[in-house]
């Protein structure tokens, strides 16, 4: 590791600056129109989405050699730039999402963006970090801002008990987090990712303080990616936070904490992987085939993709079990696939709920082949690549994650994780039985009261990547390999 | 050399894709019927530069195209055809034209999807047979899922949408370790190479439960008793096309994957679960021949006779000798010609009567000669009768599975004759005694025109050719065969010698072999 601290490489941090300062951006942008008759002030989303494709750009931009900073707290490397694309591309489609249907919610639009753009930046902090405090920064900037997001209908009751009950678990959640950190520190002396493994390597760490540490931090951890049994949260707060925010959260919220989680792991505590290597397996079985078995019995779409999430949550955990390289790399392939494919799904029930409403039954599918043949057929597309199978991106995705348990020898887990994806196959055809077999009702969609152009946008976006990561990989991995290959803070 | 066509095993494989495209885009449903008819058969005739160029005698790969897919997992584009596979693009290609004009004739609603999703079916179908690598052929043969599970569950008959969720659940279950197995098999070995694992020793722990894996998938998909009970449904249910290519080109992606896949690669589990795999193909040609003994649906009885031709594929396919396996290979062609037509001639009488039972008809000799003559044809094909393609393969298969283990071979002869017993039932409620049903005679059941003809005389001609020259065919088929087989032995040698580094040795005796 660099070992030159002292001069500050702003290029490490550069692209959570430019969210930062985005985020203030729109928030000036906001005040400064304030009153008149731009209420409304319908650039805003624009504004924000210059934002997130200027990181954007600079997250490909700084792609190369590694460069860590503030005494190696914080690096940028080649994950860390593939996990900001893959937040990023959560942000932008959320924000096209949000355009016609946040106003309708809650007219503080002002707030809304630079939150998104804060809540962005948090996760992007936690893909970064190689300190345990950077990653508790980072999880509490993106859990505020996520806290406030999933109450902001007030008037709503739902959304009101979402924003609620997400804050007290999470406020627990990062109770167990900081007690685990300080149980590490106890153990290690340490909370820098790369000294709490010499402390190991040098037999001089406390083991029991420090397993008492990785369990708390699993409870945490486990809490954000909502594992089994930390999940209770989920459905709730999927349905009741305004549609756009979920589904961003549903991907941002995965993201940046499997990326920490995963990178806590794989330098943090290599040396303890026996222990927790089986941990996070039997949480992983757990969680895919609680998440996969509670699917199965929902007609509320929103809480169906909340436990299929749940599910999903379990097949990314499969590869940490792990912890190689390898899985890292099929974690983050499979983050990207799935901000696509998810992306599109609540793209549909967006445009499937009905005026005043944020959440739409599976009733409202029936026959949509007949009535929407585009949409029945998106929708089918993110259907089949969330069950896995090929050609869509679900396939390679849980390909790559699979694949490093295998390689590290845990072919039994993957073989449970596959078995899982079969029941998964289930619910979601189910959905596109209901859209193809079933006739229209009076329940099915009609004319959408949410509809407009950029969902339209988002939607053609998601089908159009969903299908081309499942046929062209090596796409994403060309785009993120020159920083993986000059990735530092793994051995 | 002939001439040589570059990328003529991807021009193959995705025309039909490209079909699929144009198909959907175009207005018109007239428009839309032709242009599948046209993909199709543009795809047949570019599929019969395989059999022109053909380089005779040559064991390995031909046309083969290579090229890297995914880098870090070394997941490599390989396309290549043998003797093996030759005759089953040709089947594939051969059959969707008549497929597709028989949807042209007798299907009217929402024609533009129907078609897409057949030619993209025809693309899946066709990779399977060409993918040279193991994660190329899991994609093409999963893929192949989506477009017959609307397919059925579109057109289908009156219990269409369970017939397509249960085909589409039990062949996604089914293939589901197979991901497992074919990564376990990579990490033991380091390569997806279809051929390399061929000649490759896998340590025999591996070899277990990889081929268990291996054949679960494939034995859903063959299907392989007792995993069969998705496919009565799904053939019963499915619009006439659809059983034309689920029967005559779908389960032989199950046999093909056993004579590509299980057997070669994981020798030594192959050779453990032969006996017990053999026990099952048994019962199913059995047990498949007596239910549709029971038949009152004639396309039900059929259904259930492929249960039973399918168990005789696997007998040659688990002998893994010269003449099994030749004979399978033939009889995988005879089974998708013959059951292929067998559901053609069943699909034309149901879109002039409406029914398929048995009991509904009886005299038709007298009133619809051409039909019936065609029929028995086709039935006759179907049982073996000699002088047709049925025996060629099923004879040369016995031979190949005496020589494994007689007591199959007898119970296979057992299965011939119950083969004939049911076909002839229905050919005799269907065909003789008086017309009884007024809705039978010749002035309400119109015989066979011309277009219905054009489909099912080339059919007929080629029962004829592959009965009275086999050889045309085994010429081509044998050397690969042989190659194949001489591959396995080297490397089953090669791990019962445990004094040299097991993968060095199996590649001298590869080398040697040849």
């Amino acid at each position: 590791m660099s070992s030159a601290a002292m001069e500050l490489n702003l290029n490490a941090v550069l692209p959570e600056l430019v969210m930062v300062v985005a985020a203030a951006v729109v928030m000036l942008v906001d005040i400064l129109n304030r009153g008149g008759r731009s209420v409304t002030r319908p650039f805003l989303p624009w504004v924000a989405l210059a934002g997130v494709a200027v990181t954007a750009g600079v997250s490909i931009w700084l792609l190369g050699e590694p460069v860590s900073i503030f005494q190696g707290m914080l690096i940028t490397d080649g994950r860390s730039l593939a996990l900001n694309l893959v937040t990023l591309t959560g942000a932008a489609l959320a924000i096209l999402l949000s355009i016609r249907y946040i106003p309708a919610v809650n007219n503080q639009t002002g707030e809304y963006y630079a939150l998104i753009l804060l809540i962005t930046s948090g996760m992007m902090v936690m893909g970064a970090a190689l300190d345990l405090m950077v990653v508790f920064l980072g999880l509490e900037i993106f859990s505020m801002g996520l806290y406030i997001l999933a109450g902001l209908k007030r008037s709503d009751l739902r959304s009101n008990e979402a924003a609620m009950k997400y804050f007290l678990l999470g406020a627990f959640a990062s109770a167990f987090f900081v007690y685990g950190v300080a149980f590490v520190y106890g153990a290690t002396g340490s909370t820098q990712f790369d000294a709490i493994a010499a402390a190991q390597a040098a037999g001089t760490a406390d083991l029991s303080f420090l397993y008492v540490g990785i369990a708390l931090l699993i409870a945490g951890f486990g809490f954000k990616v909502s594992l089994v049994p930390f999940h209770m949260w989920t459905p709730d707060v999927y349905q009741g936070a305004p549609t756009p925010v979920t589904a961003f959260m549903s991907i941002g919220t995965k993201a940046g904490a499997f990326a920490a989680f995963y990178r806590f792991f794989v330098t943090g505590v290599p040396d303890a992987q026996p222990v927790w290597g089986w941990a996070l397996a039997i949480l992983a079985v757990l969680t895919m085939t609680l998440g996969n078995l509670a699917a199965l019995r929902q007609t509320s779409l929103k809480r169906l993709l909340a436990y299929s999430s749940i599910a999903h949550a379990g097949y990314i955990l499969v590869g940490l079990a792990t912890a190689t390289p390898a899985a890292i790399d099929g974690a983050l392939y499979y983050l990207i696939s799935y901000a696509f494919m998810n992306m599109g799904a609540f793209a549909i029930v967006i445009l499937l709920e009905r005026q005043g409403e944020m959440d739409a039954l599976s009733n409202r599918l029936a026959g949509l082949s007949k009535t929407h043949p585009q949409l029945a057929l998106v929708m089918s597309v993110f259907m089949f690549s969330l069950a896995g199978v090929p050609p869509f991106a679900g396939f390679f995705a849980k390909f790559f994650v699979f694949a490093a348990a295998v390689e590290g020898g845990w072919s039994w887990l993957a073989a449970i994780a596959m078995l899982n994806s079969a029941i998964g196959a289930y619910y979601y055809l189910r959905i596109v039985v209901s859209m193809y077999f079933d006739e229209p009702t009076a329940e099915t969609l009609t004319e959408s009261p949410n509809y407009s152009l950029p969902i339209t946008v988002t939607l053609g976006i998601a089908a159009v990547f969903t299908i081309a990561l499942g046929v062209l990989p090596s796409l994403w991995t060309n785009l993120v390999e020159t920083g993986v290959m000059g990735t530092l803070a793994l051995r | 050399m002939a001439l040589s066509i570059p990328y003529l095993l991807s021009i193959i494989t995705f025309l039909p894709l490209l079909g699929a495209v144009v198909v959907m885009l175009v207005p018109g449903d007239g428009a839309k019927k032709w242009l599948a008819l046209a993909t199709t058969l543009i795809t047949f005739v570019v599929s019969l530069l395989l059999w022109t160029n053909w380089q005779e005698g040559q064991a390995g790969m031909q046309f083969v195209e290579d090229a890297v897919w995914f880098a870090p997992l070394g997941i490599r584009y390989a396309l290549g055809v043998d003797g093996i596979s030759l005759f089953l693009v040709l089947l594939t290609t051969f059959l969707m034209p008549i497929a597709v004009y028989f949807s042209i004739l007798y299907v009217d609603k929402k024609i533009g999807p129907y078609m897409a999703l057949m030619l993209l079916l025809e693309t899946a179908m066709i990779g399977v047979f060409l993918a040279l690598d193991l994660v190329l052929f899991f994609v093409f043969f999963e893929a192949s899922l989506i477009p017959m599970y609307f397919l059925i569950g579109e057109w289908g008959g009156k219990n269409r949408v369970y017939a397509a969720v249960k085909f589409f659940l039990y062949t996604f279950a089914g293939s589901a370790l197979m991901v497992v197995a074919i990564l376990i098999v990579y990490y033991s070995t380091g390569t997806f190479d279809i051929m390399k694992l061929q000649s490759t020793v896998i340590p025999p722990a591996v070899q277990t439960w990889a081929f268990l894996a291996f054949a679960l998938a494939f034995a859903v998909k063959t299907p392989l008793f007792p995993f069969h009970t998705w496919l009565p449904d799904a053939h019963v249910q499915a619009p006439t096309a659809g059983s034309i290519i689920l029967a005559g080109v779908l389960l032989k992606m199950g046999t093909y994957g056993y004579l590509r896949l299980a057997m070669p690669v994981f020798p030594q589990a192959a050779e453990q679960f032969g006996p017990l795999l053999a026990i099952l193909a048994c019962v199913g040609i059995l047990y498949g021949a007596l239910v549709a003994l029971m038949q009152k649906d004639i396309k039900s009885l059929v259904a259930y006779s492929s249960v039973a031709h399918l168990g005789y594929v696997m007998l040659g396919v688990i002998a893994m000798n010269a003449q099994g396996v030749s004979g399978s290979v033939l009889q995988m062609v005879n089974h998708g010609l013959s059951t292929g037509a067998l559901f053609l001639m069943v699909g034309l009488l149901y879109e002039r009567r409406h029914t398929r039972m048995l009991d509904d008809f009886g005299g038709l000799w007298a009133s619809v000669p051409v039909y019936t003559g065609l029929f028995l044809v086709v039935a006759m094909s179907s049982a073996g009768l000699p002088g047709l393609n049925g025996f060629v393969g099923e004879f040369t298969i016995m031979l190949g599975t005496y020589e494994y283990m007689p007591i199959f071979a007898v119970l296979a002869a057992a299965g011939v004759i119950l083969a004939a017993w049911y076909l002839l039932t229905a050919f005799r409620k269907m065909a003789q005694g008086p017309i009884t049903n007024p809705a039978n005679d010749s002035s309400n059941l119109k015989d066979l025109n011309i277009k219905e003809l054009i489909m099912v005389v080339p059919l007929v001609l080629l029962f004829f050719v592959i009965g009275l020259f086999p050889n045309l065919f085994f010429d081509k088929i044998n050397p690969s065969v042989e190659a194949m087989l001489e591959t396995r032995t080297a490397v089953m040698q090669a791990a019962t010698a445990e004094q040299m580094p097991a993968l060095q040795l199996a590649e001298i005796v590869v080398t040697e072999a040849k």
